[in-house]
């Protein structure tokens, strides 16, 4: 029996296009108080625009119940739980949305004076401090925009520092359960990417790194806790380990809700590392973006974070561009501010014992459900588990049942799927973190679920293999998207 | 629950930790604060920034109205809290505004594909470069002085650091002409070589001139090259002829409802032709069927992206804007085809009133900024003079450009009223004045 | 199911051997393993290809795969049907979906691949 969701109908819509009829408005500009200026004398013949062809025209009405509509096919975290792994699905709190938008704030802009500009300076330079003070780091950057950006930042900070001593080195090693931007990134900075491979503990094991690690190697790039949701037992180790051979430890910080006010990466080895503020931190996710990739470095790399700095000058902030030795400019002005506001917020609300007792419920919560599904599921690796946990569609493979079709039934169940087929190392995997967010009655309900999918499997796997059932859209012809692929619409 | 886990406490979960990686202490943190705290303590850091102020700055970041229906729609819940639309069957509403934005872009820039946004424009434009550089096999790039200048700052970074380095001189700067304050063909030509993949210009640049697009295209190509051109005022669309000549456009939708936001988060778009599609970066939105043949949306030409490719993807990018090209797509809704039109005539008004009233650097022309220079005073005390009467006045492009030390950068949108113009313009003969 | 004459590679290529020229391509165990292939990427003419070393890729909507050149040569022709028909390569693997056709440079090579019958074992089709 499904008990989180019943069917109900929803509205149908056409794209904008479709709705679209010549002369409707749902805009009015005040009148101009300025002499109307002739488009083709003011520009140029050849530069004046005719018309937009194809551009929507409707109503206010039109438009609020296009979007509105459309709004309600799509499942967020308002409706329930999102159990991606390493997506750190947590509630996003309105607060935060309601500070950003207030108007010295929302309407400050990059270039206006520094001394009208002090509360904005003070935000990041705060939030920079808090950072560095969750992290064990010495200096912050919050300049990139998202955490492959910030991992790109991450590792040209390390080729900055390694080329400062004449020292550049051509090889980054990077574990074979990690995001697939960690070897973009590496390759994306023009380095050779060397596989590390996990043990069957699903930690990186520091003798076989021991046999590859040479003075070529200019970092290791891990996630601790790793995508298999395991503590990297023996990471100061693995720091030694490369520091004694001159190179550095990046960590992608993506699993840091597993880690605040318990452990921190600076007091275990690492040099550098990004964290996803969209993550850990509560900015909301919005559809896929926007988000902050904040790197967080220890001193020796401070002189190459990128320009400009905050600095104090005559008792107030002020952007310091002489930084001689910086990788430079990774984005245009100071970074995404509006997040960085929302997550000055969420650390402001939470202080450092809440911090800690996020950390403490996202394990927990992961931990609970690891052990409620763990009789159902095939468990690849028996190593405890933080924040998120991992298993493997094994059992239900031999009936034709596989990791993406118990994900696409879990949506009738009333779910978002969890992370499927990821990491890699783990064949047909389902990784699951449900974060601090969720109560247990969210969690009893969505164990529920997985067991019943689990037994669904074993007498009626045709069900399960062509779910979804009771969504508006069923599986998408995904092969034909991108043999022909229709990137826009056009007039028929 | 714990029970069930079979702990006795939270605490137990962690003790496998190695202890040598423990923190014995809590956070150094301020304690978890109230609502109503938090509220008071950003209120108090928006009061210490410019609070009603008119402005005339441009240079990159824009002030539009921003239509009350964006902030309405972004902010269901549906859309501000959802993740990633790889899973279409419930994400049809966040796939569907994409497919619809992806094709107002190209309606907007002349171009036959767009991706679902990237960073922003000073990213989406070393992107852009990076592509050209894969289309063609070449690895040189020359940039105009006159495309932004943070732009040119992260182009530089980019390039500087991108993995196929074979020498050191990959980006090349060409000139501006002196009198129109656009592109100085001359310097164009001694910047081409036979490894030049891309041209990159911006129109408007940052002077605020319309470029010759089609003349550089030209040129571009003549040399085997590609013809980039970059926008950051997205308004400039809705009046001036979009760039088709171009190979790629890479831009800054900031403009179309994104608040200033002291410089972020942003939304920027790459566009290309047909024939480039697999090679641009960023998530792709595709129209297809359902298994019971109804029209749907997915993700498309994933195998481009980090998350496949690993090592060879096109780019590291994971996130796109989407909640920002929603504001974006929403405001493009609201003006829609005679809306941003007419918006942009607006602006083209304005610009040119004020223009008119002050000592015009450049002679080329001009959408809603301009260069003007300040005889007398320099920029810096005519806008304090400004900000005296609460302007914030326009850019002193002396941090970018010391051979325009004398000068100011304007923007005038519609947002600007008749009497502040007055007042600027008033302000700089004054300063002219104090010069004889 | 293997053609007699073609040589293959552990990595699921086929060459066919034609004069001084070799045409190649992917086998059926290749394309089965992938699922729909939805793109095929493949070098211009002119192209020096090297034994062991990836020449193009194949796609399917998750996942690509590199393709080995199976024999060291100069490229002379490229399937243009892959272009606008990517799925005859699951259809028609062995045949009509060849990739390239090259001008050997090492005809030697070939002895090195396996024969069909090798082939058919080392996959257990």
């Amino acid at each position: 029996m499904i008990r989180k969701v019943r069917q109900h109908p929803t509205q149908n819509e056409p794209l904008l296009f479709e709705s679209s009829s010549p002369g409707k408005r749902g805009y009015q500009l005040p009148e101009l108080d300025v002499p109307q200026v002739d488009a083709r004398e003011a520009l140029g013949e050849g530069n004046a625009r005719a018309d937009i062809e194809g551009f929507p025209e409707v109503s206010e009405v039109e438009a609020i119940r296009h979007f509105t509509r459309l709004s309600t096919w799509n499942y967020a975290i308002d409706l329930g739980l999102y159990p991606l792994g390493s997506c750190t699905m947590k509630y996003n709190p309105r607060v935060n949305e309601a500070v950003a938008r207030i108007d010295g704030l929302a309407w400050a802009h990059p270039y206006q004076p520094e001394r009208l500009s002090q509360g904005a300076m003070e935000i990041v330079a705060r939030l920079e401090a808090a950072l560095a003070e969750i992290t064990g780091m010495d200096a912050v950057t919050l300049q990139p925009a998202a955490g492959a950006h910030g991992e790109l930042t991450g590792i040209l900070l390390v080729r900055a520092l390694l080329a400062s001593r004449g020292d550049p080195r051509k090889k980054v090693l990077i574990p074979d359960s990690a995001h697939g931007t960690n070897p973009a990134t590496a390759a994306m900075a023009g380095y050779e990417v060397i596989n590390a491979p996990s043990n069957q503990l699903g930690m990186l094991d520091l003798a076989e790194l021991a046999r590859v690690v040479d003075d070529d190697v200019a970092a290791v790039m891990i996630t601790n806790p790793n995508t298999l949701g395991v503590f990297e037992e023996q990471i100061t180790g693995i720091a030694s380990l490369l520091h004694s051979k001159g190179a550095l430890v990046y960590m992608d910080g993506a699993n840091m809700n597993a880690l605040m006010g318990v452990a921190r990466p600076g007091d275990f080895g690492i040099d550098v590392m990004h964290l996803n503020l969209h993550k850990t931190f509560s900015t909301p996710h919005g559809g896929g973006g926007p988000g902050c990739g904040a790197v967080a470095a220890k001193s020796q790399l401070e002189p190459f974070l990128p320009t400009p700095r905050l600095a104090r000058n005559d008792g107030g902030w002020t952007w310091d561009y002489h930084r001689p030795q910086s990788i430079g400019r990774v984005r245009a002005f100071y970074g995404n501010f509006g997040v960085l506001v929302r997550a000055l917020a969420y650390i402001m609300a939470h202080g450092g014992p809440g911090l800690r007792a996020v950390t403490m419920d996202a394990v927990a919560n992961a931990n609970y459900l690891r052990k409620r599904i763990e009789p159902y599921y095939d468990l690849p690796y028996a190593s405890p588990s933080m924040h998120e946990c991992v298993f493997s569609d094994e059992r239900q493979a031999k009936n034709g049942v596989r990791t993406g079709d118990i994900a696409k039934r879990l949506i009738d169940y009333g779910f978002h799927p969890y992370t499927v087929s990821f990491p890699l190392i783990v064949h047909g995997a389902l990784m699951i973190e449900p974060t601090e967010t969720e109560s247990k009655q969210e969690l009893d309900l969505f164990a529920e679920a997985m067991i019943a999918i689990a037994q669904e499997a074993e007498e009626n796997p045709e069900l399960v293999r062509t779910a979804p059932h009771s969504t508006r859209i069923g599986r998408v012809d995904e092969v034909t998207a991108a043999r022909k692929p229709i990137v826009r619409w056009r007039p028929a | 629950m714990l029970d069930t886990i079979g702990v006795s406490s939270a605490e137990d979960l962690f003790a496998h930790l190695p202890p040598e990686t423990r923190l014995r202490r809590p956070l150094d943190l301020a304690p978890g604060k109230s609502e109503y705290e938090i509220v008071e303590y950003f209120r108090a850091r928006a009061a210490e920034n410019a609070n009603g102020y008119a402005s005339f700055l441009g240079a990159g970041v824009y002030n539009h109205y921003r239509p009350v229906l964006v902030d309405t729609v972004i902010s269901r819940g549906e859309f501000l809290t959802s993740y990633t639309p790889y899973q279409a069957e419930i994400s049809q509403g966040t796939l569907m505004t994409i497919f619809e934005f992806q094709t107002m872009i190209c309606q907007l820039t002349g171009m036959d594909v767009a991706n679902a946004s990237m960073y922003d424009g000073s990213t989406a434009a070393p992107e852009a470069a990076m592509m050209a550089m894969r289309i063609t096999g070449r690895d040189h790039v020359a940039v105009s002085r006159a495309v932004h200048p943070e732009y040119r700052e992260v182009l530089a970074t980019y390039m500087r650091h991108h993995g196929h380095v074979k020498d050191d001189a990959r980006v090349t700067e060409f000139e501006y002409d002196l009198d129109t304050g656009g592109i100085d063909f001359p310097s164009l030509e001694r910047a081409l070589g036979p490894n030049t993949a891309a041209v990159m210009v911006q129109s408007p640049n940052f002077f605020g001139v319309v470029e010759e697009v089609k003349r550089a295209a030209e040129t571009a190509h003549a040399a085997g090259a590609l013809l980039i051109v970059v926008f950051t005022e997205a308004v400039s669309l809705g009046i001036l002829e979009p760039p088709r000549d171009a190979d790629i456009v890479a831009g800054e939708l900031q403009s179309f409802a994104i608040s200033p936001s002291y410089g972020g988060p942003f939304a920027g778009v790459i566009a290309t032709k047909e024939k480039y599609m697999r090679q641009i970066p960023g998530r792709l939105v595709g129209e297809t069927k359902d298994t019971r043949g109804n029209r749907a949306f997915c993700l498309t030409l994933a195998t481009r992206e980090q998350h496949i490719r690993r090592e060879k993807a096109t780019s590291n990018i994971c996130t796109n804007q989407a909640l920002i090209a929603l504001m974006a797509t929403v405001f493009m809704t609201v003006y829609g085809r005679a809306g941003l039109r007419e918006l942009a005539e607006q602006n083209l008004a304005k610009a040119h009133y004020l223009g008119g009233r002050l000592p015009l650097r450049f002679g080329g022309p001009f959408f809603n900024e301009f260069v003007a220079r300040t005889n007398g005073r320099t920029p810096g005390a005519v806008n304090e003079r400004l900000l005296d009467n609460k302007i914030i006045g326009g850019l002193p492009l002396d941090r970018f450009y010391p051979e325009l030390a004398d000068c100011m950068l304007f923007c005038a949108t519609e947002m600007n009223r008749r009497e502040q113009m007055d007042a600027v313009a008033s302000v700089v003969a004054a300063a002219e004045a104090y010069a004889r | 199911m293997y053609p007699e004459q073609y040589r293959y590679t552990k990595e699921h290529e086929w060459v066919r051997e034609e004069g001084g020229t070799g045409v190649i391509g992917i086998t059926f165990h290749a394309q089965k393993e992938l699922g729909d292939i939805v793109y095929v990427d493949l070098p211009k003419p002119g192209t020096v290809v090297e034994r062991g070393k990836t020449f193009g890729s194949v796609e399917s909507v998750k996942a690509v795969s590199d393709i080995y050149a199976p024999v060291s040569g100069e490229v002379i022709a490229v399937n243009r049907v892959l272009a606008n028909a990517p799925e005859k390569l699951n259809e028609d693997p062995h045949g009509e979906a060849w990739l390239v056709r090259i001008r050997l440079s090492l005809p030697d090579e070939l002895k090195d691949l396996l024969s069909a019958e090798d082939y058919q074992k080392y996959t257990g089709d």
